[in-house]
């Protein structure tokens, strides 16, 4: 006699099963479509070479739930270190998305960007930059892709003409320029970008060379031995701040002394490391960039929730970073709240419909071209005084006037 | 432009000088404990974290305490080699190879723990001055960081050419087999010189902060820099390490000046490689028989 143990499944009850285990499948999709709050992985290099402006774009993202939360938008931020390199970028984004981001904010450095922009096609996760600039970002055909930064050309553009608007406010004239930057991918897109428009701004003096440098280097005393052989009135400079320090380093020792030194768009003359180290001498430097807008209501409550998150840290040194980096979670929440659902497709279309009129940095409004471009943010000159960014320019936002040319590294205390 | 010229070539020698002092130290280990060192540059940024801490806590500027930096280094190298890396003397390169290397990864990740991954400038009070000699200009840590490397490369020298244990290492150097024959305690000798050679690293690193601010990934830059000068010099060969230290330093300044800064260290490559091709043993180093 045979003894049956197994007890034989219903028909009712494998159909039933069935449907809870669809349902049971289906739950992370619905609730993802249903999901009060948007997921945004901030990927940023918080450690490594360019761990200063990571560290200051973090500390913008850390405020922005709260601030945002006061303007009616709601956000979950996954943050993330890329460590400064290319791979562990690309790695870390397809770990956040598997982890459950809808949205990526990122990447402060143009070829982790790329790399990141890559998995977010692959993967139709809508992609905001808060800062990067290479021009391929957007001309690459990338669908889930926006940009709230300004690429090269129009960094280098913008900044060549606020230094004609420079010497026009102080009647101060250049000779002649070099320019002297890092061989990394923003440097020589820069490169390219001041290649291609230096001759087009027609400006009133010429470059004489333009100087490329490894960012790693020790130090940068043959660069600066170079640079003073032809010795040029301004130079003009695209740095990070920890080669940014050592250029000027060298040039004080080598008392090598030009009329200004101005960065037409890059980073390096404006992060603490650069205050810390250089002290007065770190002073008088100028950059041209896009800023925060100290009159905009929406800077004055990041800068107010900045100041309480982060007593240790000045908001007028990070608000580039944390600015651009608040906007670009801004960006996502708004899209979020008008798409009503975390899908890609839809939340990507939402976000290209991006129109906020009121925000944090210099500009209009922000808006995206077919290419995924915001092509509305202004620059504004902006000196270093007392080892504080100050605006020195255009005179409707600038808080002080310019000082040009710069004093003598001797004598000052 | 002449002065301009010598001012390269001068900031050449002052930096190769520093090279060859960094690169001292693993040529000494290689030429007598037969062990390529892959933590070196690991070592050297301890080193400077070292001198660094002590100028900030205490003002020891780093010109003086890279005295007691050595000292440790001498006692950690020593100990080092008699607790953990004698055990992988004469085995397989590639065992020796992947212990280094574990030291390295353990030394630059405690760097990151201990200081955080950002530059930490010293800021010493002569940051910022140089000499002006003539149409020269010459910065003034540069010329501190020189003499004392050329101080620490006599004294070297010294040590090995007319003390009992400098003889004795020597001899080890060249016959191992004979030196133990005559009596010679060759486990401890190796230990003082991986001690030595440590101690060497400590004084580079030490003078580096002068020039470089500490960074934790800052050690594969001077593994990789040190082990290209300790080729290009000749392996285990002590004055060819010095040689192409300044070999080096010249070139560097020199290419990067008359090409393009950014490629200047294509320049100790393309050297290397025409070492290897030309003179495998390097310029200072001795044929194999």
């Amino acid at each position: 006699m045979r003894l049956e143990t197994r007890v034989r499944p219903s028909r009712r009850q494998v159909l039933g099963g069935a449907v809870a285990a669809g349902a049971m499948l289906a739950a992370p999709a619905v609730v993802r479509a249903q999901a009060k709050a948007l997921k945004v992985a901030v990927l940023l290099p918080r450690s490594g070479l360019l761990a200063a402006a990571g560290q200051a774009c973090h500390r913008g993202a850390v405020v922005s739930p709260k601030v945002l939360a006061d303007f009616g938008y709601a956000v979950e931020l996954i943050n993330v270190d890329f460590e400064s390199n290319v791979d562990v970028a690309r790695t870390q984004t397809e770990r956040a998305i598997a982890e459950g981001a809808n949205c990526v904010v990122g990447a402060f450095e143009s070829g982790a960007t790329l790399a990141i922009a890559q998995v977010c096609e692959q993967r139709q996760v809508p992609l905001v930059i808060n800062i990067g600039s290479v021009p391929q970002l957007t001309e690459q055909g990338y669908k889930y892709l926006v940009r709230n930064f300004q690429t090269n050309p129009q960094l280098v553009s913008g900044g060549l003409r606020l230094v004609k608007d420079l010497m026009a406010a102080t009647s101060v004239p250049f000779k002649n320029a070099v320019f002297v930057h890092a061989n990394d991918t923003f440097g020589t897109a820069q490169r390219a970008a001041m290649d291609r428009l230096f001759p087009a701004a027609q400006m009133p003096f010429p470059l004489l060379e333009s100087i490329a440098y490894d960012p790693k280097a020790q130090d940068l005393a043959v660069e600066v031995t170079k640079i003073r052989a032809l010795a040029p009135e301004l130079v003009l400079v695209t740095t990070r701040s920890s080669d940014a320090i050592k250029l000027v380093r060298d040039m004080v020792r080598q008392r090598f002394e030009p009329k200004a030194i101005v960065s037409p768009g890059s980073p390096g003359l404006y992060d603490e490391e650069f205050y810390q180290a250089l002290g007065p001498l770190a002073d008088f430097h100028l950059y041209n960039l896009p800023w925060a807008n100290p009159k905009a209501q929406m800077t004055q409550a990041l800068a107010a929730a900045f100041k309480t998150a982060h007593p240790t840290n000045r908001f007028e040194v990070d608000c580039f970073n944390a600015g651009f980096t608040f906007e670009g979670i801004m960006v996502a929440a708004d899209a979020f709240k008008r798409a009503g659902s975390t899908d890609g497709k839809a939340l990507m279309e939402a976000v290209k419909a991006t129109n906020i009129a009121e925000h944090v940095m210099t500009g209009g409004p922000i808006q995206f071209d077919e290419k995924g471009q915001n092509n509305n943010i202004q620059a504004a000159v902006v000196q270093n005084r007392n080892r504080t960014p100050t605006v020195v320019l255009p005179p409707e936002i600038a808080v002080s006037a310019p000082v040009l040319p710069m004093p003598s590294w001797q004598g000052r205390s | 432009m002449l002065s301009i010229w010598l001012n390269v070539v001068v900031q050449g020698v002052l930096t190769g000088l520093l090279y060859g002092l960094m690169a001292l130290g693993l040529s000494a280990i290689f030429g007598v404990v037969r062990l390529v060192n892959f933590a070196h540059g690991e070592f050297a940024v301890v080193a400077m974290y070292a001198a660094f801490v002590l100028f900030r806590a205490w003002g020891v500027d780093p010109l003086w305490s890279m005295l007691p930096i050595a000292a440790v280094f001498f006692v950690v190298g020593f100990a080092l080699q008699r607790t953990l890396i004698n055990a992988f003397v004469g085995r397989p390169d590639y065992q020796q190879f992947i212990l280094l290397v574990g030291v390295a990864i353990v030394l630059v990740n405690g760097l990151l723990i201990v200081f955080g991954p950002d530059a930490q400038p010293a800021n010493l009070p002569y940051a910022f001055d140089s000499y002006l000699v003539g149409p020269l200009i010459i910065d003034k840590v540069r010329v501190y960081a020189a003499v004392a490397a050329l101080a620490v490369c006599a004294a070297l020298f010294g040590f090995f050419r007319f003390t009992r244990t400098g003889t004795a290492i020597r001899a080890c150097a060249d016959n191992l087999v004979g030196a133990a024959v005559v009596g010679l305690d060759v486990r401890r000798l190796y230990a003082v010189t991986f001690g030595i050679g440590l101690a060497c690293v400590g004084a580079a690193g030490a003078l580096m902060v002068t020039i470089a601010d500490p960074v934790p990934g800052l050690g594969p830059a001077y593994t990789l820099l040190a082990f290209t000068i300790v080729i290009i010099g000749g392996l285990g060969s002590m004055a060819g390490a010095l040689v192409a230290g300044l070999l080096i330093g010249v070139s560097e300044a020199v290419a990067g000046f008359l090409i393009a800064p950014s490629m200047k260290s294509m320049f100790s490559f393309a050297l290397l490689i025409a070492v290897l091709v030309l003179r495998p043993q390097g310029l200072l180093g001795k044929k194999p028989a």
